[in-house]
């Protein structure tokens, strides 16, 4: 617990001290934010689009859409991990801010920041326990948010 | 032509979504959890009305790699899962759809927190 109390202190620290020492101008943030996460989303455009592309199905035999999509987007996930066990996703995103945070990398990212973290705390409640931080409100309440629209839908139609 | 006006629109519209978070963290005291939570229902909200699909229309993965298209996907799975399988499909739509994106997360972060160290900021 305490563990993570600095952490916060920390991010807190952090963000006060950026704000004085670098006087960060909105301006730049957005610009940042904007490039990083563009190229992150043109990557998994390339990506589908090889994946979809005639050779890659002379290889892997017929994509369909539905399936290149999601393999897309695990590929997109797998990357964001990868980047975080290398420990380059968080420099990343010292520079590109919500660039890095938005996209579904950034969602990969927030799963194992703290699965690295808190394995010192044991597999069951260090790992198993922190692994949702950030994940478990989004698909909470994505969840909440998407059966409300379902039931909805399902009156109306 | 073709493949360039599609690739801009995917920088375009991936980019100015990052972009407008960018601005929510800077200018109002929201944190960057509230910001994916907001984004997500936001997400769901927008597919639900009809409007995200002229989003995901003009910027593809630029729309749909950030996590408004994890929200666009939880709500088009639930109306696909209604349309086919009625009332049950309500609750297995939605994350039926976004499970294979999750557990490769959660398999390879496990695999992570196995054989790779977090760099230790604080000394």
């Amino acid at each position: 617990m305490s563990n993570h109390l600095n952490k916060l202190d920390e991010k807190k620290y952090a963000e006060i001290a950026d704000k004085y020492s670098k006087k960060s101008s909105l301006l730049k943030d957005c610009t940042m934010a904007f490039v990083f996460g563009g190229i992150i989303c043109i990557v998994a455009q390339l990506f589908n689009d090889l994946l979809m592309s005639q050779k890659s199905m002379e290889i892997f035999g017929n994509i369909t859409e539905e399936n290149g999509k999601a393999l897309t987007v695990m590929f997109m996930v797998f990357l964001g991990v990868l980047l975080t066990a290398l420990n380059v996703y968080d420099e990343i995103g010292n520079i590109a801010g919500a660039g890095t945070i938005v996209p579904i990398t950034g969602f990969a990212n927030s799963i194992t920041s703290p699965a690295m973290e808190y394995k010192s705390e044991g597999f069951i409640l260090g790992v198993g326990s922190q692994i949702f931080q950030v994940a478990g409100p989004v698909i909470l309440y994505g969840t909440t948010a998407s059966v409300i629209a379902g039931f909805i839908y399902y009156l109306i139609k | 032509m073709d493949i360039f006006l599609k690739y801009l629109g995917v920088f375009a519209v991936g980019g100015t979504l990052c972009a407008i978070a960018q601005i929510l963290l800077d200018k109002t005291k929201l944190t960057s959890a509230r910001i994916l939570v907001l984004y997500v229902v936001s997400g769901v909200v927008l597919t639900a009305v009809g409007i995200y699909d002229y989003v995901v229309k003009v910027g593809s993965f630029g729309a749909t790699i950030p996590l408004l298209g994890f929200g666009y996907s939880l709500c088009n799975g639930v109306f696909k899962a209604v349309d086919t399988i009625g009332f049950r499909g309500i609750f297995t739509g939605g994350l039926g759809d976004v499970s294979s994106g999750i557990v490769t997360a959660i398999i390879l972060a496990l695999v992570a927190a196995l054989v790779s160290k977090p760099k230790s900021k604080k000394q």
